[in-house]
């Protein structure tokens, strides 16, 4: 329970109608996205209006000692945002406006409480895209998705959220304000603590204002799929459609699980006997995207595919894309559970994780289906399960370890784009070894001695 | 299991929400409050709370869950597929069980109830609305605002009740010249009391296909406002009066022109008697032949082509959740005016959004329900028509409560009513 009197000072910083305290509305925020999670109850949720107002809100919490939990839209994959130790959850929802659109800088300045899809929405009336793209575009916040450092569909070619933030205004654990970066492509004044802050999960500071940068839409795209019955084919045409210099805006792929599951969900024409579908979408000037799509369907054939469909128009288009989108609703529907995890390797080794991922599906009897970015070794190992089902929820775990394990193994990473939270946060050792853990608490605690921020995320407290 | 007899009936739906939150970019309600309860996963993850008996149906869980416009928007956007109007009115009849129905509620659902004397009630109502209403100049149609604050605003803009009722101004059984069927109208309260000339509208236009049309004198309220709230007792009893009040009478098809009315007989009806031995079966075999107008129009027995008139306008269409999302009927309104000469559609930009009318949740959340309101006016603002059509009289409320308010000169009519007008145009 929180002292009465911290209710107090954040009613007279926010005002009544900013704080909430009844039960019926904290249940509401003791959990996100992420599957087979504890839930937690907050002791209270604020929802504050300007940069201001949150540092005094992080003032109070120190003085009282209360963990700050910040969170946006509450859509992440990783326990980013569940209120472990109870105290203040900050939404930062009402600071949703777009400050600016600067087309000569090709920046925007953003509150963090902006919905992505919103940005997409403003930049594309000026021919601007704004291109991290996770699955959750249309709900999730800029502030999550910077704090999450979250990727999607064009990573292949445009990179992830990282590569689009230049400044930062972030509120400190001491309730200091700063602000770091700008609207300059160049800046080497003192430490990247924008790139420290991007993708911290606000365990380290609280972002109240984003500068990021925008790009010139794409003329014209074209899609290609492409049907393959060996998996090695398929890696090795994802291989060699870079060798020939291709980047495609988006390269992705389904395993046989997953195209039998959307098949059978959509009818959107996918053979069942496939063992792996490729879908690919180069973009650029007309001319270029044209020659790429000839280049690309012929890679693909040379490698093996025994089926190669290019999409005439956007109807078309439609068509190829609505397999790869029905993905994860298919998925989601067959069973009541869906743990959706990101492990991440070289490309090169997409293949050897494929083939990996499958020995463990069979080795604990689960239902694992995989898709996800082929392009740049992010996989989405589904796996099919009912969390009031106990000792298949074991089996479940043993596979998720597993699958870390084979990623690692592989040269790759336990989160590709869902971050750490809770939910990897055991898994830490394992990429990092005790030294690497052991930097990472000693950032945590130069920045938030008290562990008032995000406490229970990314560093355990010794 | 029927939603409506316990909370029980919903496990596995709840289930199947993995909480992705993708309702938050499609839920009118959050998009304005952008408070987690007012989404469905919010309130989804109240009702998984209560029944693991981590928290009671309390008189605050029952105000939450009033937090819900059924639009049905989260519904069609759930990658799940959960079926949030399910469990929101499992909820919602729970909260009742526990809570009893809301004082006011249970006034204005009783005397629905009582259908010969809020009948009464509502005819003396138009001769006395000038005490509490006051008319405001408008060139299309009667409305009026309230001359006292009732915990309401006075901004909202309200239809004056009709001199004559709907039903007192048709015989029972309305005789065409060699009719090819017999058609039962189900009016519907706000056609009867108050948009009697959208009722006249669907006579006008079934008498022009050579249909008979019965008005049957003992039907009443369809209940959709009572047993969306969760009062399901009162749901059954008019239920049952409006099926018996059709079954005397008997007819080859049942029209309705109200999206609320249309999914009562459609499918509620039959879910709330689910366990009644005598009405289930009479419940089915209406719900078999129950049309929404546009619906019968276009594919039970196609409108007539020649006669059609020309009718000058510029229309957007509005598409009421319970029409669209409730019974998949969108291309059907839109198909009948595209074919009456002189009418230009012009699509607004959301046409499937909720209008935030959402009958008593307008009267509970009066704020909410206009800024909802407020960003489906400027939607049609946009698309300089002017006319509104829409498939409901409660739309048809909200939306000319929007554009009066913002001073914009449309008219909102029912798309049949736009049709009839054709074919009088036709004759002369």
């Amino acid at each position: 329970m929180l002292a009465s009197e911290v209710l107090q000072e954040l009613v007279q910083v926010l005002g009544r109608e900013n704080v909430l305290t009844e039960q019926e509305d904290l249940l509401t925020y003791a959990y996100d996205a992420t599957a087979a999670m504890k839930h937690h109850k907050p002791d209270v949720v604020v929802s504050p209006l300007s940069t201001e107002q949150v540092a005094e809100i992080v003032k109070i919490a120190v003085r009282y000692k209360v963990p700050i939990y910040p969170r946006g839209s509450g859509t992440n994959l990783s326990g980013g945002t569940i209120p472990t130790e109870g105290g203040i959850v900050l939404s930062m929802l009402n600071l949703n406006n777009i400050l600016e659109l600067d087309q000569d800088n090709l920046t925007a300045t953003v509150q963090p409480g902006v919905i992505i899809q919103a940005l997409n929405d403003e930049a594309g009336k000026h021919g601007l895209i704004y291109p991290p793209d996770p699955g959750t575009v249309t709900t999730a916040t800029m502030g999550g998705s910077v704090s999450e450092c979250s990727g999607g569909l064009r990573g292949l070619k445009y990179g992830v959220t990282k590569h689009y933030i230049m400044g930062l205004t972030i509120v400190l654990a001491n309730g200091d304000i700063i602000r770091w970066g700008g609207k300059t492509v160049k800046n080497v004044s003192g430490y990247d603590l924008v790139a420290l802050f991007t993708g911290a999960e606000g365990t380290l500071g609280i972002i109240t204002e984003i500068i990021v940068k925008l790009i010139p839409a794409p003329e014209a795209r074209k899609s290609i799929l492409a049907v393959f019955d060996d998996l090695d084919k398929a890696g090795n045409a994802i291989a060699a459609i870079i060798r020939n210099k291709i980047i495609p805006a988006t390269l992705e792929i389904m395993d046989k699980d997953t195209i039998q599951t959307v098949e059978n969900f959509v009818h959107a024409g996918l053979p069942l006997e496939a063992e792996a579908v490729l879908l690919c979408e180069v973009d650029g000037y007309k001319e270029v995207v044209e020659r790429e799509a000839v280049l690309v369907e012929k890679i693909l054939k040379e490698e093996g595919a025994t089926q190669v469909k290019i999409a005439r128009d956007d109807k078309e288009r439609d068509l190829l894309w609505l397999a790869r989108r029905s993905a994860l609703p298919a998925l989601a529907q067959k069973r009541p559970t869906t743990v959706l995890e990101d492990a991440t390797v070289p490309r090169s080794k997409i293949p050897d994780m494929l083939k990996a991922i499958r020995k463990i599906a069979v080795k604990h009897k689960l239902q694992i289906a995989t898709f996800g970015h082929a392009g740049d070794g992010n996989l989405h190992p589904t796996i099919l399960t009912d969390e009031r089902d106990l000792e298949e929820m074991k089996r479940v775990h043993l596979a998720v370890d597993e699958i870390f394990q084979v990623a690692i193994s592989l040269g790759g990473t336990l989160s590709g784009e869902h971050g750490i939270g809770i939910a990897k946060m055991k898994f830490l050792d394992m990429e990092f070894g005790e030294a690497g853990v052991a930097a990472l608490r000693r950032i945590k605690e130069a920045l938030d001695p008290n562990y008032v921020l995000n406490p229970g995320k990314i560093v355990r407290r010794d | 299991m029927s939603v409506y007899n316990s909370l029980d009936s919903i496990t596995e739906e709840l289930h199947k929400c993995m909480k992705c939150g993708n309702c938050q970019a499609v839920c009118p309600i959050y998009k304005e409050t952008r408070q987690e309860v007012g989404v469905a996963r919010g309130k989804i993850s109240l009702a998984e709370f209560i029944l693991s008996g981590e928290i009671e149906m309390t008189a605050g869980m029952a105000d939450r869950f009033s937090l819900c416009t059924t639009c049905m928007a989260c519904n069609t956007n759930c990658p799940c597929g959960v079926r949030f109007d399910k469990i929101i009115l499992a909820a919602r009849a729970e909260a009742v069980r526990k809570q009893g129905v809301h004082s006011v509620k249970k006034i204005a659902f009783t005397a629905l109830k009582m259908q010969r004397m809020f009948d009464f009630g509502m005819k003396a109502g138009s001769i006395f609305q000038g005490v509490g209403l006051k008319r405001i100049p408008n060139k299309h149609s009667r409305m009026a605002r309230m001359r006292v604050d009732i915990g309401i605003g006075k901004e909202k803009v309200f239809p004056m009740l009709a001199g004559k009722t709907l039903r007192s101004e048709f015989p029972e059984v309305i005789k065409v010249k060699n009719p090819k069927m017999r058609v039962a109208l189900f009016t519907g309260c706000m056609i009867n009391y108050f948009y009697t000339d959208m009722g006249r509208a669907v006579v006008e236009v079934l008498a022009e296909q050579d249909i008979e049309v019965i008005i049957p004198k003992g039907q009443g309220c369809c209940g959709i406002p009572a047993s969306v709230n969760g009062d399901v007792v009162s749901a059954r009893v008019m239920a049952k009066r409006n099926l018996r009040a059709f079954e005397k009478l008997g007819a080859d098809a049942l029209v309705v022109a109200c999206s609320s009315c249309g999914t009562a007989w459609k499918h509620v009806f039959g879910e709330l008697l689910e366990n009644d031995p005598e009405f289930k079966g009479l419940a089915d075999k209406w719900a078999g032949k129950s049309y929404d107008i546009s619906e019968f129009l276009i594919h039970k027995v196609p409108f007539k082509k020649e006669g059609l008139g020309r009718v000058a306008r510029k229309v957007t269409y509005h598409d009421p959740c319970h029409l669209n999302r409730g019974q998949g009927i969108y291309k059907e309104p839109r198909e009948i005016l595209k074919s009456i000469p002189g009418v230009e559609l012009i699509e607004m930009k959301e046409p499937g959004r909720c209008c935030g009318m959402a009958g008593s949740f307008s009267l509970v959340h009066p704020d909410l329900s206009v800024l909802i309101s407020d960003r489906k006016t400027a939607d049609i603002a946009q698309t300089h028509t002017d006319t509104v059509a829409t498939g409901c009289p409660a739309c048809r409320l909200q939306l000319q409560s929007g554009v009066e308010n913002a001073g914009l000169d449309e008219e909102v009519l029912h798309a049949v009513q736009i049709l009839a007008q054709s074919y009088r145009a036709g004759k002369k």
